[in-house]
């Protein structure tokens, strides 16, 4: 029983700064179009920004961006631009700009702000045409946010 | 901001995707249906009151060599079950009144001409009608029958087998007058960027047609061809369920099916399709 105690208390420490450095999508500050700080304070991991990249349910970039170094993913969208050599073109702050919120650099862009919680209209609860609910989430968790930033990182020509 | 950043990636990523893009075009192709009809798919001019587009495309020209010759033939395009049915129907007499379709309009080829105009303002009502609306007023308040659902089966039946008494009638619905009011409200409708994606019909079918999204070949919306057979559905589809399924995928809620919303929606939709042939039932993915 003693044990139990301690074990939780190591475990909500660990958790506790995570939590606290979290910035929540309505409190990211822009210098410009670019979002200096990491949004959560940890490094992204590339390899899962890949995952999210080309899961449906998240990212999905692929829809609409071409990216020459998943050759596996079929039918990849051309409605953006290629994101070979994003890496080069953009610095790692314009890069978490563009996904917090693409808007900021281009606007009217059709690319949907990934993490970002207020100013929709009509917003659904995810893809089942009803009404969202009070408490609805971005797209991308700050962690997904991060991840996708360290993949595109790499892409360099 | 420096959009030329992104040129040299897309110049380059032309090259390397030259082949997986080279039917990201719409297709020039020609249809006619049965051999016989003659179907205007293609204007090199929009109408001037659509300032966004420059000419128009039926949904047609957007889909593989083996969807676009399944509408050219009845043998082949199977929407024509649905249609078929809704023929009968018109002959079925239901309700209180035993009435049918024909004891009232006599032959269902009394109907050629009426889906070009619809939506259209209905004096008496004083709203703006679909063909679903019409069919169900009758229905209701002269055969003593029970309204269909607006996607029902024997709706979507009913709506096929009218609509392809015109099959080859330039599309011709009134933005003017009364329906004016409900042509500007489609207009904000097809402009404003719903639900959490922020993607309005125009962002997809006026910006992008012709691009992927996938493997979704954005076409440009056009409704000349429905209530259309959906090969995704294996089902023929009313115009307002796929408004429904389009602005779900951005994330939003959705208005329902007979809604004043979606009913103004589809004469603006309409409206930039005029005078495209009436395809309906059309085959698409």
């Amino acid at each position: 029983m003693k044990r139990q105690f301690v074990l939780a208390a190591a475990v909500s420490a660990f958790a506790a700064p995570a939590a606290i450095s979290e910035t929540a999508p309505d409190d990211v500050v822009f210098n410009e179009y670019a979002v200096e700080a990491s949004l959560t304070g940890v490094a992204g991991d590339a390899e899962a920004g890949a995952k999210v990249m080309t899961n449906r349910g998240q990212g999905n970039c692929v829809a609409c961006h071409m990216v020459g170094t998943m050759p596996d993913v079929p039918f990849q969208g051309n409605v953006g631009p290629a994101l070979d050599g994003a890496g080069d073109r953009w610095t790692e702050a314009e890069l978490r700009g563009l996904l917090v919120d693409s808007k900021q650099a281009f606007d009217g862009t059709v690319m949907p702000a990934f993490y970002k919680t207020s100013g929709f209209i009509r917003p659904g609860d995810g893809y089942t045409g009803k009404a969202a609910t009070d408490t609805f989430g971005p797209i991308l968790t700050a962690q997904q946010v991060e991840d996708v930033v360290a993949y595109l990182l790499t892409l360099k020509e | 901001m420096n959009y030329s950043r992104f040129a040299g990636s897309v110049a380059a990523a032309a090259l390397v995707f030259g082949a997986m893009t080279a039917g990201a075009e719409p297709v020039e192709d020609t249809l006619v249906v049965n051999g016989e009809i003659e179907m205007t798919t293609y204007n090199e001019s929009a109408p001037d009151y659509i300032p966004g587009l420059y000419e128009q495309w039926s949904g047609w020209h957007f889909r593989e060599g083996e969807t676009r010759a399944m509408q050219a033939d009845d043998f082949d395009n199977p929407g024509m079950l649905a249609a078929e049915a809704g023929l009968a129907l018109w002959e079925t007499a239901d309700g209180t009144e035993g009435k049918s379709c024909a004891d009232c309009h006599g032959g269902i080829d009394s109907m050629a001409g009426l889906r070009p105009t619809l939506p259209k303002y209905n004096e008496a009502k004083g709203e703006l009608y679909s063909m679903e609306m019409y069919v169900n007023d009758c229905r209701t308040e002269r055969m003593g029958a029970d309204a269909w659902k607006w996607s029902g089966g024997d709706m979507v039946a009913m709506t096929a087998a009218i609509t392809m008494q015109s099959r080859g009638m330039p599309m011709n619905v009134a933005i003017d007058g009364p329906a004016e009011e409900f042509w500007k409200k489609g207009e904000e409708i097809y402009y404003t960027r719903y639900g959490q994606l922020e993607l309005s019909c125009a962002n997809c079918h006026e910006d992008n047609y012709g691009n992927y999204i996938r493997a979704d070949h954005l076409s440009q919306g056009q409704i000349n061809g429905f209530p259309t057979y959906r090969l995704k559905n294996a089902a023929l589809v009313s115009i307002h369920n796929r408004f429904r399924g389009c602005i779900r995928d951005t994330r939003a809620e959705t208005f329902a099916e007979g809604s004043p919303e979606f009913v103004a929606l589809e004469l603006y939709v309409a409206s930039r399709g005029n005078g495209l042939s009436v395809e309906g039932p059309a085959v698409r993915n």
